[in-house]
């Protein structure tokens, strides 16, 4: 009887498949509180498309509104104009309860009051009328979902009595045992120690896939999107900056600020013109740049994108050295970096070579990126 | 799923819910106001005019400032508040002594028994006055302090609660501040005065109001040490007022007597509305 | 450091002084005073000791009187208000607009001066040659016929110390109740809200059991308040309670000690203690089901 009724639920879930997102010019201004201040835009004009059962990054510093699009995405707040549609229809004005997403808050909101169990069962037991479910089942699918996250055994426990890593579990479980058709998660490894998140990252990417649910979470931390989404969005103060595959955006960003807002160490940034078809940063023409005309331009060059060579057209002075294992960090100075320290990590085999107060390198072009001095636009040579 | 139909019955179910919150609130409010409403509008009302009603009227067409000379004239209503005003000033001000030196010792000195002594004090929150208030009675008495200012005001000064209040704030100014104000050759008592009495102004300015407000209602101690009307207290003269004053039953005057009593502290709590509400709710009790 | 020990209670001195003075002593002594059989105040003199005071309290009509009132009070208005006041706040906590206005409306009552506006109450309700008063005129419109609320019928004037009673004690309930709701952290309600929890859920779930401290605290300052009445009565019925009909526990104690009946310390402290007594036990109570049903 009761496995009928899970089979139920499945079958009716499955009707139902999990979603893409689709945001249509999805704007979020918030008025000034005073006469004095100025509007915020928290969400600036978003128009792209998630394709469903990815898991989606998205990915800024502080404050630059992820939690306001998200929040967009869930309903808890309204957008000022745009659209937003689950599949082909549009949820734009629906009440959250009625979207079926899933929200994993950052600070996890468990119901301090409540168990495990209770806190798992929580959503279920909203349901009325005919989606009405017995006791039994809601335990059982609370069960079912407790496994699935392997916090099965502490159901009877209250959320103060476990560790930053089992609420969170316990937050995602919650999450997922209504079935939703995306799963929202805020900053969801940001209360975790070191080590854990490491830990958690992986395993909220087994769920992602084990479940297969459409995903969007929001992160400050460009490592942890990295490693985990299959798609990433980098957006800054309310404006989308780009969106793709981490290792595409990685390796062509589209403006200045993301270059410097992917990779660690992060990417090194001089000042540089161009005169003649020659790329310059100092005195130095660093590479051939034939396609760009005379100007003054902003160069970054990824850590490895640097290769240690006598006759290298790119002089800096070397600091010091820091050896990591297989690699090793050069850390460098030039007066027209925009950084204190420049680094480039190289392998370990050229160690030898470093012996003097300064290091040549040459580049490798396709590691270094143009950007325009005023819009950060990225210049493609 | 009929999306527009779910969205417009979520905004149907808020819009009634809202009204149904909204009549609540001001019902209530009409509630509350509307007893300052009908004393204000009976004091302005004449005599004639106000026993002439038997169905009370709403409003006055007529409104007459009368009855507020009377109030002043007919019962020694000045002298109440003269009296309320020494008390309130007097009772506060040693409250305020008495407390602010308890705190800084709680708060800053060490000394020996000073967690004993600390928990006797907390213990004391729990005492009701009415339990100590037959003894103190006795006790004033027995001084011959019956009918004098000084046999109101010493039982009223302290509040061991004011006490702990203060203790708490003062204990959250760092030690640094203690250590170099000592480097620099500082006494204690200097110490108290010029750092921590306005480090913690807001929280002192918060006992006074509520200190204030406790002794411009006080009652029932009044009550008791009181039976010459030179001494009464704004309390008992309106209690005065009631059982043998004015004559006739004059209400319109007897209002005008509860107007102008009423209004000074309505006019304290409009200027220090935010540090009233915080103050009372950290726990402050009706005196 | 023995400089320094002085110094500490130096500055405790005062404050030690009048506590001492005006509390201490006055606790010791009113136990002693409730013992001692027919103390005479102005011989200072006693007979014996022995729980005579006690017994005379307990068989005083008057005294039972008061305790029936006041129990009455209580039990009408600690439910009321408290309940009132719950509503009104999570009203004003699901509102925006004019909300600070509402607020410090409701909270006029805290600052006002109980006698005083007990003389407005009285002549809402008061039937006076000249006219019904207010009241039984809105009563009239309902079909009612007039009562005098301050001099007639038993119920009438306890219907009114109630009413007022509870106008008098919902500010402090209601801000405390506010205060309380701002706490819980809005992320629970957006949690609910995400999982279609209904309000009615959301606050029987969410809201009452992460109020619930508060709530206990309200009910149990509630009792101790209510117990303690009497000048909302005297405000409405005059100073001789007794003949009222409406005289509270309080009120007893206050007349035993000075007015009619004047002059009788030891049954005053007699029925202070009972009074005492009976608080202690009300809030063990609560306390002991507060712990079964409070959370944390």
């Amino acid at each position: 009887m009761v496995y009928n009724y899970i089979l139920y639920i499945i079958a009716r879930e499955r009707k139902c498949g999990y979603m893409k997102v689709t945001l249509q010019n999805l704007t979020k201004v918030f008025p000034a509180k005073s006469k004095k201040a100025k509007d915020v835009i928290a969400v600036n004009d978003f128009d792209f498309v998630i394709e469903d059962g990815l898991l989606i990054g998205l990915l800024g510093p502080s404050g630059c509104g992820k939690s306001t699009a998200l929040n967009l995405i869930s309903g808890l707040q309204k957008p000022t104009s745009g659209k937003i549609f689950f599949g082909d229809d549009d949820v734009t004005n629906l009440p959250p309860e009625n979207r079926g997403v899933g929200l994993v808050f950052q600070n996890y909101a468990l119901y301090p009051h409540l168990t495990v169990l209770q806190n798992i069962t929580f959503p279920l037991e909203n349901r009325k009328g005919k989606d009405k479910l017995t006791k039994e089942v809601m335990v059982e699918m609370a069960t079912e979902v407790a496994k699935l996250v392997q916090i099965d055994t502490l159901l009877d426990r209250k959320p103060a009595e476990l560790s930053g890593g089992q609420q969170q579990r316990v937050a995602i479980a919650r999450a997922l045992v209504k079935k939703p058709k995306i799963l929202l998660l805020d900053e969801p490894l940001s209360n975790l120690d070191a080590r854990l998140r490491l830990q958690t990252r992986e395993e909220l990417r087994r769920i992602q896939k084990q479940t297969g649910i459409t995903t969007i979470f929001v992160t400050h931390d460009q490592e942890e999107a990295m490693s985990i989404s299959d798609m990433i969005v980098v957006m800054k103060e309310g404006v989308l900056h780009q969106i793709g595959k981490p290792q595409d955006v990685y390796e062509n960003p589209i403006d200045l600020f993301v270059a410097k807002f992917l990779g660690t160490p992060p990417i090194n940034v001089f000042d540089g013109y161009v005169k003649g078809g020659q790329l310059y940063i100092g005195d130095e023409s660093v590479l051939d740049v034939s396609s760009i005309e005379d100007k003054e331009v902003d160069v970054a060059i990824r850590p490895e994108g640097f290769v240690v060579d006598e006759n290298g057209r790119f002089t800096c002075n070397l600091n010091r050295i820091e050896v990591m294992g297989r690699d090793i960090s050069v850390v460098a100075s030039h007066e027209k970096s925009q950084n204190k320290d420049i680094r480039a990590i190289i392998s370990a085999e050229n160690m030898a070579r470093l012996n003097q107060a300064t290091v040549k390198f040459n580049l490798k072009p396709y590691k270094v990126y143009i950007f325009e001095k005023d819009s950060g636009k990225r210049i493609y040579f | 799923m009929d999306y527009e139909k779910i969205e417009s019955s979520a905004r149907n179910r808020k819009i009634a819910l809202n009204s149904v919150i909204y009549t609540l609130l001001v019902i209530w409010a009409i509630f509350v106001l509307f007893p300052f409403y009908w004393m204000v509008l009976t004091s302005v009302k004449g005599y004639g005019e106000y026993n002439s009603e038997w169905i009370p009227k709403l409003f006055t067409l007529t409104p007459t400032f009368d009855n507020y000379v009377d109030a002043f004239t007919a019962v020694p209503l000045g002298g109440y508040f003269l009296n309320t005003l020494i008390f309130t000033l007097v009772t506060t001000a040693l409250m305020l002594f008495v407390t602010v030196l308890a705190a800084f010792a709680f708060a800053r000195l060490e000394f020996k028994g000073k967690n004993i002594i600390f928990v006797l004090f907390l213990s004391l929150m729990m005492i009701p006055t009415e339990l100590v208030v037959i003894t103190n009675y006795v006790t004033i008495t027995e001084w011959d302090l019956r009918n004098t200012f000084t046999g109101l005001i010493l039982p009223s000064v302290t509040s061991v609660f004011y006490i702990y209040l203060l203790k708490e704030n003062f204990a959250q100014i760092p030690d640094e501040l203690y250590y170099a104000a000592k480097v620099d050759g500082t006494s204690d008592f200097r110490y108290l005065y010029k750092v921590m009495i306005p480090i913690c102004r807001p929280t002192i300015v918060t006992v006074t109001i509520l200190k204030v407000i406790e002794c411009w209602n006080s009652y029932v101690w009044p009550r008791l040490v009181t039976d010459d009307q030179a001494y009464y207290l704004v309390s008992n003269g309106i209690q005065e007022i009631r059982e043998n004053g004015f004559g006739r039953d004059n209400i319109p005057a007897m209002m005008a007597a509860v107007v102008v009593i009423s209004v000074p502290l309505i006019i304290l709590f409009l200027i220090f509305r935010n540090k009233i509400m915080e103050g009372v709710s950290r726990g402050g009790m009706k005196g | 450091m023995k400089n320094n020990n002085l110094k500490g209670w130096l500055y405790l001195l005062p404050a030690i002084a009048f506590l001492g003075l005006f509390m201490v002593y006055p606790l010791i002594d009113v136990l002693i005073y409730s013992f001692e059989e027919g103390f005479n105040f102005a011989s200072q003199t006693y007979f014996g000791v022995g729980g005579y005071n006690y017994s005379y309290v307990l068989h005083d009509p008057y005294f039972l009187s008061a305790l029936k009132n006041t129990f009455i009070l209580v039990i009408i208005t600690v439910p009321l208000s408290t309940l009132f006041s719950l509503l009104i706040s999570v009203g004003l906590s699901s509102i925006q607009k004019i909300r600070n206005l509402f607020q410090t409306i409701y909270f006029l009552p805290y600052v006002t001066n109980t006698l005083a506006v007990g003389l407005v109450f009285m002549i809402l309700f008061k039937q006076t040659p000249y006219t019904n008063g207010l009241a039984n005129l809105v009563l009239g419109w309902f079909g009612f016929s007039p009562v005098d609320f301050i001099a007639g019928p038993y119920w009438a004037k306890m219907t009114v110390l109630c009413i007022y009673t509870i106008w008098v004690v919902m500010p402090f309930k209601i801000l405390i109740l506010t205060s309380a709701l701002a706490s819980v952290d809005e992320v629970y309600y957006n949690a609910a809200k995400i999982d279609g929890t209904s309000k009615f859920r959301i606050f029987t779930k969410i809201t009452l059991p992460m109020i619930s401290p508060t709530m206990f605290y309200l009910i149990i300052t509630g009792f101790i308040g209510a117990f303690k009445a009497y000048s909302d009565a005297v405000a409405l019925f005059g100073i001789d309670l007794n003949s009222a009909e409406m005289n509270t526990i309080v009120g007893y104690i206050y007349d035993m000690l000075y007015g009619n009946s004047g002059g009788y310390p030891s049954f005053a402290s007699a029925a202070a203690i009972i009074l005492f007594v009976i608080v202690l036990t009300i809030t063990c109570i609560n306390l002991l089901v507060s712990k079964k049903h409070v959370h944390y």
